[in-house]
């Protein structure tokens, strides 16, 4: 079973190989996708097994496998299934048109690939310092994905988003190296020291005063790169800039690695520190968080940054939830990891065709889509919906959950504060929505070569599927309720 | 080595590493702030060197010198190549002027002690006490890059930050199990060559590298 842990990441860093080595053509343009459902193949088999028999090791311990890390590998497969396939029909229509080059398409498959491996990495080491080097290696991978356009915007973009996010980053790396340097001050052999099962196995012996310290860098370092605010900034430009399948991956994925980092360590700190503290710094980045998304979408005026917003309220929740730290709280968290993974993968993989379709990524430079394009108008508003928390989508079940929690546990504030600015996300999103969805085309003109514009089958079964997962969870949590729950219990104080 | 000689050359070495921070916020010429960058890098392979000889760890000496070639060498020839690309070696206005970085800078270093405190706490080796420089110069490397707008600058002080944190590294632990620190230094190296590449698209696209002409994305 532990070669299983081996083949993971190789999948994904093979496929990239052989698309470096074969370019991006008609015979190798299917392989992320395959790639990816093997992935998820994978996942399941190792949460089954998990859920049989425990936590799978390899590579004498410094790689680990218990439900939390099943689950994620199912969601890497998931997301990166979605994104994978999307960006089949996304570089054909660059490359029909011009816009990007063989080179570059080829560039683009590769990335994306190696981003995947690396998030495998993530979810499989035990080892805190390799979790670092992989997250920071999905980092160099997604900054040349932004920049994939190459104009000034995407420049720029890409810029902001190294700098602040080599910073954050970095800030982590210095809370992992002061962790390994407690561990080793307190007997820890040099081997494990920096190994997390070992770690959460000797907290209580763990120098309070100084892993506080080393703490408070690794929370705000994973912090920034999950997209908490206040250092939000670079997410924004990035998401919007990137290429829909791009941003699909990073938005539905990649956030959710740091945010994994950060749980992994909030074990750790939980049961050396206490919960307070903690607490205190992520029931401070929820907030604000929240806070920030919903005032920057209510006047939001581009459809792609809205969704970026989206995501920092996202992170922002699941942070609330985990500040919550209830088995409740964190099966929420969880479910809620899934919902806004599905849900975001589709919506801005619909708003890659969107941006085909109408030439703009201009909230007012879109209107009546439902009778153009009814399925792209279609799936961006079920994912929109899902994305508020309307039924039948899981996110209305992770967001109830979350406030039973937080009630249970004495943050009744913190929710109700929660509430209101979900109350003005929800019809901020709902007015932005109505804008672009319905009325005639009226003044906004599609230019007229665009319009022969299709989206294609492929697409639109993995849109479609995409959703109907996401409806599903919500309706009926049972085919993964064992494994949210034991996933859940690693996490809960 | 004896004791009073190890602790003289350490806090030699891990004190050039932060005098070396300093001084790239003092000088004004970009080729002088690289090369300055670059004698922090072999500071700190010193620091790394030193203490392995002292332990008798020959992975950390050989660590010292891989440490020296990347940081002292290959990293700042990236950095000084995209400063000469650029023909504006030139500096450069600041955020804010050299008193008042140097005293920001002061002031990071004693927060920089404030705040590990509890941590030194923990041993009483000169390695150990030395700490807190690091935590320092990763400080320091942050105020670079939010004072300075020039993209070349903004690497230089991605640079710094990362040899603040391998500074803590040598001092705390002897540095991190080795699989680990090559994976941090391929990371490293990766960051800095892209980085350099997107200085060169900035100035294609820009027609300069100066930061402030990065205002096309906003809410």
């Amino acid at each position: 079973m532990s070669d299983l842990i081996v083949v993971l990441p190789l999948v994904p860093a093979l496929t990239a190989a052989v698309i470096a080595t074969g370019g991006w053509r008609k015979a190798t343009m299917w392989l992320p996708t395959v790639s990816c459902l093997t992935v998820g193949g994978i996942g399941i088999t190792l949460a089954v097994r998990v859920l049989q028999s425990g936590p799978i090791t390899a590579f004498s311990g410094q790689f680990r496998v218990d439900a939390l890390g099943a689950l994620m590998i199912i969601l890497i497969g998931a997301v990166g299934t979605i994104a994978n396939t999307y960006s089949v029909a996304y570089l054909r229509t660059e490359l029909a048109t011009a816009a990007t080059t063989p080179h570059r398409a080829r560039l683009f498959g590769v990335l994306m690939q190696l981003t995947i491996a690396a998030m495998c990495v993530v979810v499989t080491a035990d080892n805190l310092g390799v979790l670092w080097v992989a997250i920071e290696t999905t980092t160099i991978a997604t900054v040349l994905l932004v920049g994939h356009r190459r104009d000034r915007a995407s420049v720029e973009a890409s810029w902001k988003y190294l700098v602040l996010g080599s910073v954050g980053v970095a800030t982590a790396l210095m809370g992992t190296v002061l962790v390994y340097f407690v561990s080793r001050q307190s007997g820890g052999d040099p081997s494990t020291a920096l190994n997390w099962s070992s770690l959460v196995e000797r907290a209580p012996h763990l120098d309070p005063g100084a892993l506080r310290v080393a703490m408070g860098f690794v929370i705000v370092g994973y912090g920034t790169k999950a997209g908490l605010a206040p250092l939000h900034s670079w997410l924004p430009d990035a998401y919007s800039q990137a290429p829909a399948p791009a941003a699909a991956l990073m938005a539905g994925a990649l956030s959710t690695m740091s945010m994994y980092a950060l749980l992994r360590f909030k074990v750790i700190a939980d049961i050396a520190l206490g919960a307070s503290y903690v607490r205190t710094l992520l029931l401070a980045a929820a907030l604000l968080s929240l806070v920030t998304a919903a005032s920057l979408m209510v006047t939001q005026r581009d459809y792609k940054r809205l969704l970026a917003y989206s995501s920092v309220e996202h992170m922002g929740l699941i942070a609330l939830a985990a500040a919550i730290g209830s088995p409740l709280a964190m099966t929420a968290a969880l479910l809620h990891m899934i919902g806004n993974g599905l849900a975001k993968s589709v919506a801005f993989s619909a708003t890659g065709e969107m941006l085909f379709a109408t030439g703009t990524t201009r909230i007012d430079g879109v209107r009546g889509l439902l009778h153009q394009r009814p399925f792209i108008a279609t799936t961006l508003g079920l994912s929109l919906l899902a994305l508020l928390g309307l039924p039948p989508f899981s996110i209305l079940a992770s967001e109830l959950a979350i406030v039973r929690a937080g009630i249970a546990d004495g943050l009744a504030w913190a929710i109700a504060i929660a509430l209101v600015v979900m109350l003005a996300i929800f019809t901020a999103v709902l007015v932005h929505a109505l804008n672009m969805l319905a009325g005639s085309p009226g003044g906004a003109t599609v230019p007229s070569e665009s319009t022969a514009h299709v989206t294609s089958l492929t697409v639109r079964v993995t849109l479609v599927s995409g959703l109907l997962v996401a409806a599903a969870i919500g309706i009926t949590i049972w085919p993964i309720s064992q494994l949210l729950h034991t996933a859940a219990e690693v996490l809960a104080r | 080595m004896n004791d009073t000689a190890f602790v003289q050359l350490l806090d030699i070495a891990a004190g050039l590493v932060l005098v070396t921070s300093f001084a790239a916020l003092w000088l004004r010429r970009l080729v002088a702030v690289a090369r300055v960058i670059a004698v922090q890098g072999v500071a700190l392979a010193a620091v790394a060197f030193v203490i392995g000889l002292y332990e008798h760890e020959n992975e950390l000496v050989a660590v010292s010198l891989m440490v020296g070639a990347l940081r002292g060498v290959v990293l700042p020839g990236l950095i000084l190549r995209a400063v000469r690309a650029g023909d504006e070696r030139r500096e450069v206005e600041s955020l804010i002027n050299v008193p008042a970085a140097l005293l920001a800078a002061s002031g990071l270093t004693l927060i920089a002690y404030a705040a590990t405190r509890d941590v030194v706490a923990l041993s009483s080796t000169p390695q150990v006490r030395a700490l807190p420089l690091g935590v320092a110069v990763m400080l320091i490397g942050m105020l670079l890059i939010v004072t300075r707008r020039k993209a070349v600058l903004q690497i230089m002080g991605v640079l710094m930050l990362d040899n603040g944190i391998a500074l803590v590294m040598f001092l705390g632990t002897s540095g991190v199990p080795l699989a680990v620190e090559l994976g941090i230094a391929s990371d490293v190296l990766l960051a800095m060559f892209i980085l350099q590449v997107l200085t060169s698209r900035i100035r294609n696209k820009f027609g300069g590298t100066d930061l402030d002409q990065l205002r096309e994305l906003r809410d």
